[in-house]
């Protein structure tokens, strides 16, 4: 996973509600293409015009926000399906942080999964951000410090569950982490199997 | 000590060990697997050089990816033939059981599991789809992952997870006749929004909630997430447990009798505090169907379509889901024209859904220029079915009766909607493009579905009985 220490770009609005995982990448995308082939298809439905030409209408097509590693957004951003694609389109797009009220849950955790970064904060500021980050000059996140600094010189603290925090600054590999409680996985799996046997398919069972 | 919730019970019953902050390590008693991430996560595990932590916990069958035409087989839509490949190889050479096409088990993940008792009261699941929340209908504890997420269960058989706050939903009164789960649903996320649920596991309570068939609490549940929660709740009761027993894969004798002894124990305590309630009066719940491109976007099917400026901060976009839906402010929704009718999906593709159609298609005719399909959930839905002849009834209306499989609910198979036509479906998103690309979809119950493929158009199906 690619480590985020601090990121620094113009933040483009994308003031709506409810942008779900469906508009960020279509289906079909993800049925025929890699994981690193997404990027040109994010946002398609928004982006691109049914000719499959750009819509200069969109924020992202605008020269200043063009390539903008951050995204400000509306409240209940990546909600619906739980296609991680959602998550890599838009690192495809180069984007590398989403600031908005709130997230989808499975959106939320799948960001951390692969090094964009999730920022909740009230509506009211980052309705503020988008007005002082209207111009496109660029917007600092600073992970270590976890503030914000604005294109009007101001900042803004924001808040990052630790233990999320730990693993995007240094990429870590969360399987690694978890296999160090093997032994405690495999007690409680034993002692389980003894207080609910119904829990256990045969197939299960009949394994050593 | 206060009480305890059921969703208080049903976590704290699978953490290993708690790792500080509010985050513990879970134990994943089901893993379930379909034909989009399924193949993908094999293939990682292999190639860090993993092995599966415990194969006889995972269950896979494809479902998104493949063609429910009739007589299809992998390969009728070739790019999910490639999927259902991946699958069925990876869970071969992983030792993972496999459902195949044309197999009993086969289906979509969120109908087969509970059917086959591969899901059962009180066991954690996960899956690569956000509607796995679908299976706490039955007192699971299930929710939707990502990828990683699903490479991390593979590996370790838990996840590290921060629990999620908790909320009730109370559903008093009762649901007049002709009025659904699916009803109730939809006019539970209009009334409370599609963020309303977001960070939080919703339990629905109350004497509508009891009366309730399994079935229908499945399809409860199922939408949870369009509420913005991971988890939906029901706590089993009798009528559960009578559901489960004689399952496939569910415990038998003895064993049957300790796991309801257990189930019983499912419940909220009477003192447990929630971080939010909300009431719901089922009594007031109408056919309801939605009009934008949000599952909030929900009304009863006797209302207008709302001025968008009526919509306060959410006029535009309100204006952006008319303009997409082809719609005028203040017209009746009854009485739109429809071009395609899907009925199927997780939300609604169980016997009873496929009962509840044909007893409005019986002896009808699909109107002219309206395509109608039906698409059973499982291959064990699409047998009894046709044990009970609906597949007859279906066809002589004029319906198509296909394979089982997520079909034009996600439309990954290239079942589309054409651009610009309108649908009713009784899947659960109306997302712009979530049908194809220009698809127009309203969400609704099985008997608005099948009334809307007869009269060619939204129609209360209380004036079809």
């Amino acid at each position: 996973m690619t480590p985020f220490t601090t990121v620094v770009g113009p933040a483009a609005p994308l003031m709506r509600d409810n942008v779900d995982t469906d508009v960020i990448i279509r289906i079909e995308r993800l049925t025929s293409l890699g994981r690193n082939e997404l990027g040109p298809y994010a946002l398609e439905a928004l982006r691109l015009r049914a000719d499959g030409s750009e819509d200069p209408g969109f924020v992202l097509n605008q020269p200043p926000f063009r390539g903008a590693p951050i995204l400000l957004a509306g409240s209940n951003f990546g909600c619906g399906s739980s296609r991680e694609g959602a998550v890599w389109a838009l690192m495809g797009l180069d984007v590398r942080c989403v600031i908005a009220p709130s997230f989808g849950d499975i959106f939320f955790s799948n960001c951390f999964q692969n090094g964009l970064l999730p920022i909740r904060l009230p509506a009211p500021t980052v309705e503020r951000l988008a007005a002082a980050c209207a111009g496109g000059a660029p917007v600092t996140v600073d992970l270590q410090q976890c503030v914000l600094r604005t294109p009007d010189n101001s900042t803004v603290p924001f808040t990052v569950d630790a233990l999320r925090r730990e693993g995007l600054l240094k990429g870590l590999d969360d399987i690694g982490l978890t296999l160090q409680h093997d032994d405690a996985i495999r007690t409680w799996q034993r002692e389980d199997r003894i207080r609910r046997p119904w829990a256990w398919p045969a197939a299960a069972l009949e394994r050593p | 000590m206060a009480g305890r919730t059921l969703f208080d019970k049903l976590w704290d019953a699978h953490v290993v060990r708690d790792l500080g902050d509010g985050w513990a390590l879970l134990h994943i008693d089901r893993h379930l697997m379909h034909d989009l991430g399924g193949g993908p996560g094999f293939a990682e595990i292999a190639a860090r050089g993993l092995e599966l932590h415990d194969p006889g916990l995972t269950f896979a069958t494809p479902d998104h990816a493949v063609s429910s035409q009739p007589g299809r087989v992998a390969t009728t839509f070739p790019l999910g033939g490639r999927l259902h490949a991946a699958l069925r190889d990876g869970a071969k050479s992983a030792g993972v059981q496999f459902f195949d096409l044309g197999a009993p088990g086969q289906g979509i993940v969120h109908v087969m599991a509970p059917e086959l008792g591969i899901v059962l009261p009180g066991l954690s699941v996960v899956c690569t789809d956000s509607h796995t929340c679908t299976n706490g209908g039955i007192g699971a504890l299930a929710f939707g992952i990502g990828s990683s997420e699903s490479v991390h269960v593979l590996a370790t058989q838990t996840l590290r997870q921060q629990k999620p706050r908790r909320m009730r939903i109370r559903c008093e009164g009762t649901l007049a006749s002709g009025v659904t789960a699916k009803d109730l649903a939809l006019h539970i996320i209009g009334r409370l929004g599609a963020a309303a649920g977001v960070g939080h596991a919703v339990e629905f309570a109350g004497p509508a909630i009891e009366a309730l068939e399994v079935e229908a609490r499945l399809t409860l549940c199922n939408l949870a997430v369009e509420l913005g929660a991971r988890f939906g709740l029901v706590a089993p009761d009798e009528r559960t447990i009578a559901w489960v027993a004689g399952r496939p894969w569910a415990p038998e004798g003895a064993a049957f009798e300790a796991a309801a002894a257990y189930w019983r124990k499912l419940t909220t305590d009477p003192d447990a505090v929630f971080d939010s309630e909300e009431t719901i009066d089922a009594s007031q719940v109408a056919p309801t169907v939605t009009w934008g491109t949000s599952p909030e976007h929900a009304i009863a099917i006797d209302a207008a379509v709302p001025d968008p400026a009526t919509l306060g901060p959410r006029a535009q976009e309100g204006a952006a889901a008319l303009a997409y839906m082809g719609l005028q402010p203040n017209a009746p929704i009854a009485g739109t024209p429809v071009d395609w009718v899907f009925i199927g999906s997780c939300a609604n593709s169980r016997l009873s859904d496929l009962r509840a159609a044909a007893q409005i298609a019986r002896g009808r005719k699909v109107a002219s220029g309206v395509k109608a399909w039906v698409v059973p959930g499982s291959e064990i839905v699409k047998r009894a079915a046709e044990a009970e002849g609906l597949h007859r009834l279906f066809t002589e209306a004029g319906f198509e009766w296909r394979e089982p499989g997520c079909s034009m609910c996600v439309a990954a198979n290239g079942e589309q909607v054409p651009p610009g036509q309108r649908s009713v479906s009784t899947s659960n998103r109306n997302f712009v493009g979530r049908q194809g690309p220009g698809a127009r979809t309203h969400l609704a119950s099985p008997a608005v579905a099948a009334a809307a493929a007869i009269a060619g158009c939204i129609i209360d199906p209380r004036a079809l009985r």
